[in-house]
């Protein structure tokens, strides 16, 4: 119903991504499925207060960066164990969301647009110049890996071979898309999706629309520091480009092409684009403007991207054309 | 009968213009008071600032002899006022069933950690949403359009659902503006029978309508204004004989 992917097909592709270090054991292709975990994560993240609420923030890669600055410096210089730094630097990024959001979800529409942008860019200065710090534009390097996790009478489930950091990154992609789900299919989804419909009449049924803006907005940062945590564990160094507005237009461009609002999209979305450039070889410098491009052109051609396409098609078919 | 709804003084400028002046009026108990005037008029101004889509520049509200001026329009739809608005005003694509469940939102509790956990008052607060919306489908109407998109359905089908979502907020008052907009003859006719149908809840009704038949037929009471100004009040007989009004209508000497 409804173009819903069935419970049958999801079951599915989750067995498949359980079973896929099984066929796919070239550390190659397993590095890139791991960045496509991880970059799901984020992309999906933004999903939900952009695709579902509405509201476009283009500060994803400063939620992004925090994530994986705080977690690197906690173990880094506090000698934090991975475990309690992955919460702790996921809070502060949705910490953050939430101190930002107050006063940028004031403002709607094209105006929380520049303003998102314009905190992104300040974060990544912020942290390109706090040396001290964040050793600047010489990067963090050295960040640990996840902790083995002991497990009693067996021994300890150790992060590492790749197809143990595959797990993980699935692992938390999965929890990311159970708690949007959850979300999503409850009342509080509902009055997200209310608010990106109509935000007026939204207000004038009694939903408050600047207070579920900002629960979006936190929960959305929180899983993009999760996002952020991963990845610095995995390649062990960050760099101030890393947290910058690349980030955000990249997670931006994987939701638009894969289906803005939908689940799938943004990972399928994020599949195509880090699969695509990473076995072709793209030149990097062409890199954004092949998606701007591609941009442009699904923006006229399919609004709601690939799933939002196939979903709308779906509809259309029994009844013959709307 | 006692007043729900009492603007005292009640006044919006915008820059130096009186949209709204002076304006005192009440809204009783149980009745259908309508508010009229020409183009212009300052009525959906009065609207706005009744729920608070707009503040006042001057003067008070009170509801339920709680002073609500100043309150924003979730506060004012949680306390019990809900609207229509001039201008269709829907969730495009939510279908007609989700569009009432969302209607209800202000009336449970469960936050998003009970959405997290599927907790007891999440199941309840989902299960007495979808059952009110269910009935209020019923009540307006649209049984059979469940589970199409709210853009998809006629206008006439479209103005019931958005008075149904009003409804299903679960108000005391409730303010139509110009349900009857764009409807045919027959159409009206219905939209009124369910107007009445929402009074005879104990629903009270301001409403704002330019169709001088449909008025004077189902108004208690009416408001006048002109130029943002009361002009005149009362049954509908009384102010269809009060020659000011004539005159704001219709213009000097002339007649029909």
């Amino acid at each position: 119903m409804k173009g819903k992917p069935s419970s049958w097909l999801i079951a599915g592709l989750v067995v498949l991504a359980l079973v896929l270090p099984q066929f796919v054991t070239n550390k190659y292709y397993l590095n890139i499925l791991i960045m496509s975990g991880i970059w799901s994560i984020v992309a999906s993240s933004l999903n939900l207060v952009l695709g579902y609420t509405g509201q476009v923030n283009l500060a994803h890669g400063a939620f992004f960066g925090i994530g994986a600055y705080a977690s690197a410096l906690m173990m880094l210089k506090l000698q934090m164990n991975f475990w309690l730094a992955l919460p702790l630097a996921a809070a502060l990024a949705g910490f953050f969301g939430f101190l930002i959001g107050l006063p940028a979800l004031r403002t709607k529409g094209s105006y929380f647009a520049i303003g998102t942008l314009c905190f992104n860019i300040i974060v990544t200065l912020i942290i390109d110049r706090w040396e001290g710090l964040t050793e600047g534009a010489r990067g963090l390097m050295g960040i640990p890996g996840p902790a083995p996790i002991p497990v009693p009478g067996i021994g300890q489930i150790a992060f590492k071979t790749l197809a143990a950091q595959y797990y993980l990154v699935l692992g938390f992609l999965l929890l990311t898309l159970f708690v949007m789900r959850r979300i999503l299919n409850s009342l509080v989804g509902r009055t997200f999706r209310a608010i990106r419909g109509n935000e007026e009449l939204a207000e004038a049924v009694g939903i408050p629309a600047r207070r579920v803006k900002i629960l979006s907005f936190t929960t959305s940062c929180f899983f993009a520091g999760i996002g952020g945590v991963l990845y610095a564990s995995y390649i062990g160094f960050l760099s101030p480009e890393l947290t910058d507005y690349h980030v955000s237009f990249d997670s931006l461009v994987y939701i638009m092409i894969g289906g803005v609002g939908t689940m799938a999209g943004p990972i399928l979305g994020t599949l195509l684009f880090v699969t695509i450039p990473e076995t072709l070889h793209v030149a990097a410098e062409y890199r954004l403007f092949v998606y701007g491009l591609i941009l442009i052109l699904m923006i006229i051609y399919l609004p709601r991207g690939i799933v939002g396409g196939i979903g709308s098609l779906a509809r259309k078919k029994p009844k013959g054309g709307a | 009968m006692n007043a729900i709804l009492k603007a005292e003084g009640l006044s919006r400028f915008f820059g130096g213009l009186a949209a709204v002046m002076d304006l005192d009026f009440e809204v009783k108990a149980g009745e259908i008071l309508s508010l009229i005037g020409p183009n212009g008029a300052g009525k959906t101004t009065v609207f706005n600032l009744i729920t608070g889509a707009l503040l006042p520049t001057r003067g008070r509200l009170q509801f339920f002899e709680k002073e609500i001026t100043g309150l924003r329009p979730h506060d004012t739809a949680a306390l019990g006022i809900a609207r229509t608005f001039q201008t269709t005003s829907l969730f495009p694509d939510e279908t007609v069933l989700d569009t009432l469940i969302v209607g209800f939102r202000c009336r449970t509790r469960m936050g998003v950690f009970d959405a997290l956990l599927k907790t007891g008052r999440a199941r309840g607060d989902e299960e007495r949403s979808r059952r009110k919306a269910e009935e209020t489908l019923a009540f307006i109407g649209l049984g059979d359009r469940a589970s199409e998109l709210a853009k998809n359905i006629p206008q006439e089908a479209q103005k019931r659902l958005a008075v149904g979502l009003a409804l299903v907020t679960e108000p005391k008052l409730l303010l139509l503006d110009e349900p009857m907009g764009g409807l045919t003859e027959e159409e009206n006719a219905g939209m009124m029978r369910l107007v009445q149908k929402i009074r005879g809840e104990g629903i009270s009704i301001l409403l704002i309508e330019h169709k001088m038949k449909v008025v004077m037929k189902i108004s208690d009471r009416i408001v006048v204004l002109n130029y943002g100004r009361k002009i005149a009040e009362g049954t509908p007989g009384e102010v269809g004989r009060n020659p000011e009004v004539v005159e704001a209508y219709l213009g000097v000497g002339d007649a029909e």
